[in-house]
């Protein structure tokens, strides 16, 4: 009896060793979550939300895989593997913070990746402070989010919008010193009311004896533009500032092309980059156009842009990447960059110079348990880091809010394909405010580059 | 030069693409009392449709003015399958309910049918902009327009005499009216008013997909297209009267000279001065410009 039941705890015990290894093992193997916020559904989810969820599955399926090139070459998030919880950012800001909530609390992410309208990211930071959740706005582009507020627990992987219509004034201007007046058409939301008040502020200051003749804000998804072009024809101006994309962009191009509307004047497409390939013929010579930063055509030669290019077109039939996907991109090699900065600080904290008890137990420990949050957070403020765009630095919005350079060129036709020729560039000094100051007042006082 | 025949010519163009939507709304209304959202996913429904038959045809080399065909025929195929498989699967159920009922079920069906949309044709903005390009410009003083522009509003002159003409003129229009007029009545005397429903749907539905391929071409057909010529074609037989097919043409004209006068003159307040005119309208005629006076039962 007495040997049955030693055999019986020794058969017990073994059993429970194995289910306490299992768990150990499972919790060193544990992915990291990432919950991935953009739009599936909705006009945006074409040019926009599809192309940066198809660059999210390529970058983590690389990451994981190990085949990043330095300094990303790392498996995973410092060997741990990630995985994707992908959410659709359809439906408005207050359906938004619901999701937002539930990817916390319900899926338990340990990190939130997301948002492309501008309008989501207001809405979210917030909620993502009240809820202590790291969480990184990859594209909306307002300004508002760090300079209205200051978050402890939010950031943003790429330059604000400021950029884009400061830099395609300077641009204008380089190019054609002579204007007297321009006129613009943008869509009636933020990013189009903003665009065109931070473009024709900084044309105020930059040419200000160059007059605005008409501002056409159509509605949103409106596809039919005939009253507009004809205004904008009447209006003569010398320069068109629009900030349209995705089918409104298409549509507009298409509708006013054919009524010569560039005939006498210059078009200048903020956002313009993307869509090339789709307006061959649709695109007059000589058209200014950027791509919200250094992406597409404007990326740097470089083997994280040639790796972005390769697991993209992989993903996407051949396409290259847009910007979303350069965004995409930014967010997750920045979050990876912070994590592993973190991580690496735990590791050295972990081995006290001249200490020589515990340093076993300390570093396993470091290594199993990966860093707080907090470290996290901590490692991630004013970190620069390597993009396929180029460098990012976090160092507006209290190091939350990223600041880079941008760039933008004219459009020539060749052998039927839309190129970007004439490409300058622009420091982010130039293009952004420095810390502390707001866009507006950073415009109204000249754009002085700061320090 | 002055701006008003730019602001005249604009409001007419868009007054004849929008009457082509908003008279096949109206027809429903009008025949069936239902106040038909999902005439935005049919339109929607036939842009695409449209779009991807004419991107095949050109892309195959065939002859382009045949492209033209081509779109009526996206229009024809999505109207004879879209409008009986609707009415006879699912509305035929819900006759006799409360308008307001036909109101959330049709709202549920433009849901289905926007994400069907977007099964069917995905979320990438389709461009065949060639059938738009193909007849040429016309100049008028400093400004051009493209001939496509001006043949449809004689497409929408045609679609508006030739439903005027069947109404008036023919035996089945006249049975049409008299089930507008009295449904019980009609029924009494013999009329097929089941076929009646079936058939004024699929001519509505047909309405909204040829708004739909007579489109495509001049836009980028995108998800969401429908939503927003929904809101548009309700204004416009708000304005006009429900139900009544001139009330269509009055507010198609009234709702596109009003948004061409505010885009040349005021551009900033373009976005409500649709809905202001609407607002005006039900103020000085609650049930819009031509609704005819309804008779009471006793």
């Amino acid at each position: 009896m007495g040997h049955r039941l030693f055999v019986l705890a020794c058969g017990l015990a073994l059993a429970l060793l194995t289910m306490l290894s299992d768990v150990v093992q499972a919790e060193e193997h544990k992915p990291i979550r990432i919950g991935f916020v953009t739009f599936l559904s909705g006009p945006a989810a074409g040019p926009f939300g599809v192309p940066a969820k198809l660059a999210a599955e390529a970058i983590v399926q690389s990451l994981n895989a190990g085949k990043a090139p330095p300094p990303y070459a790392n498996k995973g998030f410092g060997g741990t593997p990630l995985e994707l919880v992908v959410i659709d950012e359809a439906g408005g800001a207050t359906k938004q913070v619901t999701e937002y909530r539930n990817l916390v609390e319900r899926s338990d992410v340990d990190f939130v990746v997301g948002y492309i309208s501008s309008g989501d990211c207001l809405a979210v930071a917030p909620v993502a402070e009240e809820m202590k959740k790291l969480t990184v706005l990859f594209d909306c582009g307002t300004p508002r989010v760090f300079e209205e507020a200051s978050y402890k627990y939010v950031f943003r992987t790429r330059p604000h919008a400021t950029m884009d219509a400061v830099a395609a004034a300077l641009y204008l201007l380089e190019v054609r010193p002579d204007v007297k007046t321009y006129a613009g058409i943008n869509q009636n939301y933020a990013w189009g009311q903003d665009s065109w008040n931070d473009f024709s502020a900084a044309m105020s200051v930059l040419k200000p004896d160059a007059k605005v003749t008409t501002s056409q804000m159509p509605k949103f998804g409106a596809g039919q533009y005939g009253a507009e072009i004809s205004a904008l024809i009447g209006s003569r101006s010398d320069v068109i500032h629009s900030s349209l994309w995705g089918g409104d962009l298409e549509a507009f191009m298409l509708q006013s092309v054919p009524r010569a509307l560039f005939k006498d004047s210059q078009l200048v497409l903020v956002a313009g980059e993307p869509y090339l390939h789709r307006l061959a013929g649709n695109m007059p010579d000589g058209t200014i156009v950027g791509a919200r930063g250094t992406h597409g055509v404007f990326a740097p030669d470089s083997p994280l842009n040639s790796w972005l290019k390769e697991i993209y077109k992989a993903k996407a039939d051949g396409l290259n990447p847009n910007y979303p996907a350069y965004s995409a991109a930014a967010a997750f090699l920045g979050l990876k960059a912070a994590y592993e900065k973190a991580r690496l600080a735990k590791l050295s904290a972990s081995t006290p110079m001249g200490s020589n008890k515990g340093v076993k137990e300390e570093m396993e420990k470091a290594y199993q348990v990966g860093p707080s949050q907090e470290e996290i957070i901590a490692a991630f403020e004013r970190l620069s880091f390597d993009t396929p765009s180029g460098q990012m630095n976090m160092n507006l919005g209290k190091g939350h809010q990223a600041a880079a350079g941008t760039a933008y060129g004219v459009t020539k036709l060749v052998n039927g394909q839309v190129t970007v020729v004439n490409i300058r560039r622009y420091p982010a000094d130039r293009v952004q405010p420095p810390e502390g100051m707001s866009s507006a007042d950073w415009i109204k006082s000249g754009m002085k580059p700061g320090k | 030069m002055s701006q008003l025949p730019a602001v005249v010519i604009d409001g007419i163009l868009y007054a004849s693409w929008m009457f082509i939507i908003a008279v096949g709304l109206t027809l429903i209304y009008g025949v069936m009392k239902i106040l038909n959202v999902a005439h935005g996913s049919l339109y929607a429904l036939g842009a695409y449709t449209a779009a991807t038959f004419a991107g095949y045809w050109l892309g195959h080399g065939y002859p382009a003015f045949g492209s033209y065909g081509v779109l009526l025929i996206a229009a024809l195929v999505v109207g004879l399958i879209a409008g009986p498989v609707i009415e006879r699967g699912l509305l035929r159920f819900m006759y006799g309910r409360e308008e307001i009922v036909l109101v959330l079920v049709t709202y549920a069906l433009f849901l289905i049918l926007e994400d069907f949309t977007k099964l069917l044709f995905g979320v990438d903005p389709i461009l065949v902009g060639a059938p738009y390009a193909l007849l040429g410009n016309l100049e008028m003083g400093s400004l051009i327009y493209p001939v496509y522009s001006l043949v449809l509003v004689v497409v929408s002159i045609l679609v508006g005499v030739a439903l005027a003409l069947v109404l008036s003129g023919t035996r089945h229009g006249k049975m049409l009216r008299a089930v507008i007029h009295d449904r019980e009545m009609s029924m009494a005397v013999g009329i097929n008013v089941s076929r009646v429903y079936l058939v004024t749907f699929t001519a509505g539905a047909m309405l909204a997909a040829l708004g739909g391929a007579i489109t495509a071409p001049t836009t980028s057909v995108q998800p969401g297209i429908g939503a927003e010529v929904i809101v548009l074609a309700f204004a416009i037989v708000v304005v006009g009267g429900l139900g009544s097919l001139g009330g269509a043409a009055l507010g198609a004209l009234i709702v596109g000279l009003v948004r061409s006068a505010a885009v040349h003159y005021q551009p900033e307040v373009e976005l409500f001065s649709v809905y202001v005119v609407m607002a005006l309208v039900l103020i000085v005629r609650p049930k819009g410009l031509f609704a005819a006076p309804e008779a009471r039962k006793i």
